[in-house]
């Protein structure tokens, strides 16, 4: 498996305010068998989450998502195999129990002992796997690197990223969506560039997360296309009615049906390419059941296409149950592409270099660029630099 | 083109001047509503003062009316000769008369702020005074208002007891008037309590802390009809206005409003009938498009509004067709209108397309015009539907917008070809539907301003007589 598959998910017209573009995804039919709710966290949000590898992982975590597959809601199940609330949720009553919020998170992804579901931090889950990408540093102990980064490797390893509430004109939009019968899910464009793509197995689930995508997190791309960008223009209907074109009321509905056609197949060939067409590197988190939770990786190539990092549960034919994403800005891409390239040479600058078809100066300017300065020893790559200058 | 523009500004300004109220809507701030209504006001009132005027004698909104009888009373040097401002001054008390009362006493505190204190002002306001039917009650219920009005033009209060309560409590023991007697006694008396006006009763509830229910119960005979309706003890729903009624079903839970299903249809049809009036059954075959789509929702503060007009305007173009020939097709495609509610995308141009189907006399478009799935799809058809398959306008096409679009300072159209007009209540539908006919582009400013002076006539008449 190597692209996302969003088999079973139709596009409908998208829906724009300013410059944000929400284009539905609606499914025919629900997903079967797994159902996705929303567990709430108190206070600020501030979460540190233990990663058990003596890493811990710290975000702003507003929400955790937990999927459940124990087909509950399904109607005949409802009596086998049906979770009971999991230990401390509230049953009914009015208002939250006053209490002190306690924000210790084991792990990205968990299961309950015994339980038929997993509870996993949206976003956050992706955005682990792309801050890991090699976490560890160099392999080999080439006198260019500084001893901490032989050490302790990337560690720590940061990256900022905008709530949205603080992207202009996003909560508007959201607010306003009219949501369709049927919805599973959505694609956002600001400024017509994708910049998170979300899908739910049940349109009843959709309904419920819908505001959360308020919360999440969106890149330093987004922000800036969504603060500088115009307004973009609606897809508006046209209907062509030349000579002998359009005679009754049927060919009307016909041209009419045409339009929505055309829109859909403009936009899958057009505006969602570079997240469909793709080739992912996926990484299996968690298999229950019949689904898989995968969190994926772009190839990180630097041709001017979009690249998106995300997770992703997929059904048995591999088909999207549940997708999230994140849009990775430009510079992200150019640090992923970085280390991709340095681990390839074994952390070799010189050999590095030539792969890159550069010179050595410019990758140890690139490596400082990318904020990874701190990583090299500095008066070998000084002597080394001089060197080369020289000779 | 100058005489066009014109006539389009007018319009404009009606459109505006019907739906607009300074309040929050579904995809405009308050603040954004209330700038965008200020621009058209003074544009309308500088440019074009005669038809600002006769604004006051057509079915706008009570905001909008305050708001430019407050316009024209600061501005009387722009008013051109005294001819015209006693032709004003007409227009303003005939006005006045028909505003509810906290309206008028908002509109003359805010003249006070704004320090209008000028002959004609102070006449005006004389006058309404003087024909208020019980100013004890108006002392009692609206006292502070009361208050700074007397005070701003210098009146006498309707009697010494009334000027005593106003501007000397304490001077009597006793009132011989039997409200301000009771405004008196309730402060020590519970039983006095009902002998007040609900609003003002209310307050001594709660201080002399009477259970809410009891409260209701025995204060019910003195409510007025819109509050009997706000706190769901109304005995005869139907003699609730149409729209009011429609916002009213709209709160109640699904499960109520199947319970309650004849009676509420009941009252619906008989508000309808009432509102249709001599137009009952006389518009032929009827198909309407009417939204429900999730926009309909409105704000916080206008709850619902855009779909209470939408179900309102259901069951008065059920009653202005002719039996049995109306269609209703809700963007939802539900078939109940009982049991509406806001949800979904507006698939406005493909509703149309049904409703063109079934072969009607005339098509009426209840939305906000926000089509969205697909975007401009009902322009399209109507045009095309215009220009191709009825370009000899068989069918007429009209749309009426409950929602003021700030940023376009009109209600939002759907196609040039068909007219708009601006919605706040139902019951004015035949009126509106009137006035959208001048609104397809065609029309000069004579003709319109015609048919101001026309409705100014009677307007004026009605409320001569």
């Amino acid at each position: 498996m190597t692209r996302i598959d969003l088999t079973g998910l139709d596009v409908r017209p998208a829906q724009v305010w300013g410059g944000v573009r929400i284009v539905p995804l609606v499914r025919a039919e629900p997903v079967a068998g797994l159902r996705l709710r929303r567990e709430l966290y108190e206070g600020s949000g501030l979460a540190t989450v233990d990663l058990g590898d003596r890493t811990t992982y710290t975000s702003y975590v507003p929400h955790g998502f937990v999927a459940d597959w124990t087909g509950a809601g399904a109607g005949a199940g409802a009596e086998q195999g049906v979770e009971s609330a999991a230990y401390g949720t509230v049953l009914g009553g009015e208002g939250a129990p006053p209490c002190v919020p306690v924000r210790r998170v084991h792990r990205l992804a968990k299961r309950r002992q015994g339980e038929r579901r997993l509870r996993f931090l949206p976003l956050h889950l992706a955005l682990d796997g792309y801050l890991a990408l090699h976490f560890g540093g160099p392999s080999v102990v080439w006198d260019d690197w500084s001893r901490k980064a032989l050490g302790q490797g990337l560690s720590p390893r940061a990256e900022a990223a905008y709530a949205g509430w603080a992207v202009p004109g996003l909560g508007e939009a959201l607010r306003i969506f009219e949501l369709h019968p049927g919805q599973c899910g959505l694609l956002l464009y600001v400024a017509d560039a994708l910049a998170a793509a979300f899908v739910v197995p049940h349109p009843d689930d959709y309904r419920v997360l819908h505001p959360t995508l308020v919360e999440d997190l969106y890149g330093e791309l987004v922000h800036q296309y969504a603060y500088y960008g115009a307004q973009v223009p609606e897809f508006t209907a046209r209907i062509r009615d030349g000579v002998g074109g359009i005679r009754t009321l049927a060919d009307l509905r016909a041209a009419a049906r045409q339009e929505e056609r055309a829109w859909a197949e403009a936009h899958d060939g057009l505006m969602a390419r570079d997240l469909l067409e793709t080739s992912y590197a996926f990484e299996r988190v968690y298999r229950m059941g019949d689904f898989d939770l995968f969190r994926f990786l772009p190839p990180f190539l630097r041709d001017g296409r979009e690249q998106h990092i995300g997770e992703l549960i997929t059904d048995h034919k591999g088909r999207a149950a549940y997708l999230k994403t994140f849009r990775l800005s430009e510079k992200q891409i150019r640090k992923g592409h970085l280390l991709r390239r340095l681990a390839d040479r074994d952390w070799h600058l010189e050999a590095t270099a030539e792969d890159l078809g550069t010179t050595y100066a410019e990758v140890v300017r690139r490596i400082e660029a990318a904020g990874l300065g701190g990583l090299l020893d500095a008066h070998v790559v000084a002597r080394r630099t001089r060197e080369k200058e020289e000779g | 083109m100058s005489e066009l523009v014109a006539a389009e500004d007018v319009l404009l300004f009606v459109n505006a001047a019907v739906t607009a109220t300074g309040q929050r809507e579904f995809r405009s701030s308050a603040a954004a509503q209330h700038f965008s209504l200020r621009f058209v006001h003074e544009y309308v009132r500088v440019n074009y003062r005669p038809v600002y005027a006769a604004a006051l004698a057509l079915d706008i909104n009570h905001h909008n009316a305050a708001l430019i009888v407050e316009q024209l009373l600061r501005t009387p040097h722009e008013a051109g000769g005294s001819e015209a401002k006693r032709a004003e001054g007409r227009l303003i008390a005939a006005r006045l008369a028909l505003l509810p009362p906290q309206r008028v006493y908002r509109l003359f505190r805010s003249l006070r702020a704004a320090g209008v204190n000028n002959r004609r002002t102070r006449a005006i306001v004389r006058a309404w005074l003087a024909a208020r039917p019980d100013p004890a009650l108006d002392a009692v219920k609206y006292r502070p208002g009361l208050k700074a009005a007397l005070r701003h033009v210098h009146g006498r209060p309707a009697d010494d007891e009334t000027g005593d309560f106003l501007f000397a409590p304490g001077r009597r023991v006793r009132y011989g008037n039997a409200t301000l007697d009771a405004y008196r006694r309730a402060h020590y008396e519970q039983g006095a309590l009902y002998e007040l006006p609900f609003t003002v009763a209310e307050g001594f509830a709660a201080r002399h802390k009477v259970p809410r229910a009891v409260f209701l119960e025995r204060i019910a005979p003195r409510m007025t009809r819109l509050e009997q309706l706000r706190t769901a003890r109304a005995a005869d729903l139907t003699v609730m206005p149409l729209t009011r009624l429609a916002l009213y079903v709209l709160s109640l839970p699904f499960a109520e409003r199947v319970e309650r299903r004849a009676e509420l249809t009941h009252a619906l049809r008989a508000a309808a009938r009432r509102a249709a009036g001599p137009y009952a059954g006389s518009w032929g075959r009827v198909a309407a498009v009417l939204d429900d789509s999730f926009s309909s929702s409105g704000s916080a503060v206008k709850r619902r509004r855009p779909l209470a007009v939408a179900l309102g305007c259901h069951f008065l173009l059920e009653a202005l067709a002719a039996p049995g020939a109306y269609t209703p097709l809700w963007t939802s495609g539900g078939s109940d209108p009982l049991l509406v509610r806001p949800y979904g995308p507006t698939p406005l141009g493909l509703r149309i397309l049904d409703a063109l189907e079934t072969g009607p006399d005339r098509v009426v478009i209840v939305s906000d015009g926000w089509d969205n799935a697909p975007p401009g799809l009902a322009g399209e058809v109507l045009r095309v539907w215009r220009t191709r398959l009825d370009a000899e306008r068989r069918t007429s096409v009209v749309h009426l917008n409950p929602v003021y679009d700030a940023e376009g300072f009109d209600v939002r159209r759907l196609a040039p070809s068909v007219p708009t007009a601006g919605i706040r209540d139902a019951e004015d539908l035949a009126a509106l539907v009137e006035i959208a006919q001048f609104a397809e582009g065609r029309t000069g400013f004579a003709e319109l301003g015609a048919y101001l002076d026309r409705r100014v006539e009677l307007f004026l008449k009605e409320a001569g007589g």
